[in-house]
């Protein structure tokens, strides 16, 4: 008995007990992100944002969290009820999963797998399901146009990010997310990240990141003025919040990955003393509300796209041009010497 | 020891009952779902069988692309279920063919193993210990199966270039848009600021060239 317990049981409560510290923090975090959302997108339309519950409008998502949970989900008749219901789930679960392989400092990570860049690739993957899903059982034509916009946008823009992860994983040599950070550990500090090097993969990264997570200027899926509220039309209270939440974990998690991929994760931006003294996850959270910022800030200037245009530029400025860059980082990497051992 | 083979038990049931269920289900749609989650609990099973890569690929080549149009084909077909269902008896004999010739190999490999236990060792290479998975993977994929690998990289090109020839049409009808001409275009070219004097407006003998 002593045996199982050591062996077994214990890891497993600490697994549950990591996976839920992780869910809370992030779900708070969160809860903060969507208010800064609004707050950035109102700055840049000189309104106020949400200011009226608690100071400042601190309390604003948890209002809102209230309000979604104490309606009641409305089902549509017609619906394919089963669907319906697990659409939300699906897209909710398969954001926050893609957090069990992300390093926030060195070792602070629930599972660090050889092949975490791949996990969370075919996580980010799997997301269109909870839209297709969604927009297929709701029996409804305009959540149906929207669940097929976003099969087509969401495939279409996965190969420019997988050639991305490609160029960073030529210069690492490892799939591991814990490596790909400690790769870009140098006396250079920030400029020794891979965001100087391979800067176009960068922005393409940070544009298809954008279409990924169906972020203005991409939100076709959901366009207000062509198709209503998209694949979330019939969706109300509960059902609905599950939607929001899943999105805004996704677009986090594309900003964790940018900031490990391309902008050192826990890595201190100046590499000496009290800089280097300052906890890696402060930096982490830092790296990542950056890299929310500037998605906000996309969203607040930026015109949405017309949907042949967007397909125009993940297929045809896109793809060739990270096709290009691989092609020319793994000649380098081979010719000049650089290749990681 | 306890958990991996409670895990394999967990995604090995989930993954064959959602296999029947794919058979079994009434609605395409169903099916297509079963389908998939059957393949996401296969790549669990991968994973416990230490084929890292190997998982994650099955789940973003055949889940995050071959299924996700397996399933925009099928959501958009109106499909008749009772005609479906009409077909069932007739096709019932190839089915049991099939389905019994599947079952003889799967008894052949099974008993193969059964007899003689060292059948299952000579088809395993040896794992190598100290590079992860997808080295491993690489070692050999780009060194002793290189002709394979591109021979496959071939036949894709192929199929693909195949699938755009058979299916580009170019309409006479059908107005193209050329985006470096669209952004090319400037007010001076695009549009003229006229003078027009009060109560007369534009007269059709200018009609010409109101439009460019």
């Amino acid at each position: 008995m002593a045996e199982f317990w050591t062996s077994t049981l214990w890891p497993l409560i600490i697994m549950v007990a990591q996976s839920l510290l992780v869910l809370v923090v992030l779900l708070i975090a969160i809860a903060y992100i969507l208010l800064a959302d609004r707050k950035i997108w109102a700055a840049v339309q000189i309104r106020r944002g949400p200011n009226v519950v608690g100071p400042f409008g601190l309390l604003q998502s948890f209002a809102d969290l209230l309000k979604f949970v104490l309606k009641e989900p409305v089902v549509p008749s017609s619906s394919n009820k089963g669907v319906f219901l697990l659409a939300p789930l699906v897209s909710c679960v398969l954001a926050l999963a893609a957090w069990a392989v992300i390093p926030m400092d060195l070792g602070w990570v629930i599972s660090d797998i050889n092949v975490g860049v791949l996990y969370i690739f075919a996580i980010s993957s799997l997301s269109v399901y909870g839209i297709i899903m969604a927009g297929w059982s709701s029996n409804s034509k305009y959540p149906f146009l929207s669940a097929l916009r976003a099969a087509a946008q969401m495939v279409s823009y996965e190969v420019s990010i997988g050639f991305v992860i490609i160029t960073v994983l030529l210069c690492v040599g490892s799939l591991n997310l814990t490596a790909i950070v400690a790769a870009q550990d140098s006396k250079w500090g920030i400029l020794g990240w891979y965001w100087i090097p391979l800067f176009p993969m960068f922005v393409i990264f940070y544009v298809s990141a954008l279409a990924e997570t169906n972020r203005p200027p991409f939100d076709l899926v959901e366009a207000e003025s062509e198709l209503v509220a998209g694949f979330m039309t019939e969706y109300g209270s509960t059902p609905y919040l599950l939607f929001m939440l899943g999105e805004y974990v996704a677009i986090v998690t594309m900003c964790a990955l940018a900031t490990i991929l391309f902008l050192g994760g826990w890595l201190s931006p100046i590499p000496f003393a009290p800089f280097t003294w300052v906890p890696g996850i402060i930096w982490f959270a830092i790296k990542v509300m950056f890299m929310f910022f500037l998605i906000a800030m996309a969203k607040a200037i930026v015109p949405r796209y017309r949907y042949d245009q967007l397909m125009r530029l993940g297929w045809k400025v896109f793809l060739p041009l990270s096709l290009a860059y691989v092609i020319i980082v793994a000649a380098v990497l081979q010719f000049g010497g650089l290749a990681p051992k | 020891m306890i958990l991996p083979a409670l895990f394999f038990y967990l995604f090995a049931s989930i993954c064959v009952a959602s296999a029947v269920m794919v058979i079994a289900s009434r609605n395409p749609v169903h099916s297509v779902l079963f389908l998939i989650l059957a393949f996401v609990n296969a790549s669990g099973l991968f994973v416990l069988m230490g084929a890292e890569f190997l998982a994650m690929l099955l789940i973003v080549v055949y889940v995050g692309a071959v299924a996700v149009l397996f399933l925009f084909v099928i959501m958009m077909l109106d499909v008749d279920f009772t005609q479906l269902r009409e077909g069932f008896i007739q096709y019932l004999p190839f089915g049991l063919v099939i389905g019994a010739i599947f079952l003889a190999e799967l008894l052949l490999v099974a008993g193969g193993w059964v007899m003689n236990p060292n059948v299952t060792k000579s088809i395993t290479a040896a794992i190598p210990t100290n590079v992860s998975n997808t080295e491993a993977l690489g070692l050999v994929l780009y060194t002793k199966y290189i002709h394979y690998f591109q021979l496959a990289g071939m036949v894709l090109l192929v199929a693909m270039i195949g699938a755009i020839v058979l299916t580009l049409r170019h309409k006479v009808k059908v107005r193209r848009q050329d985006i470096n001409v669209q952004n090319a275009r400037n007010p001076e070219l695009a549009m003229e600021v006229r003078k027009v004097a009060t109560g007369q407006g534009l007269q059709d003998a200018d009609a010409g060239s109101w439009v460019k």
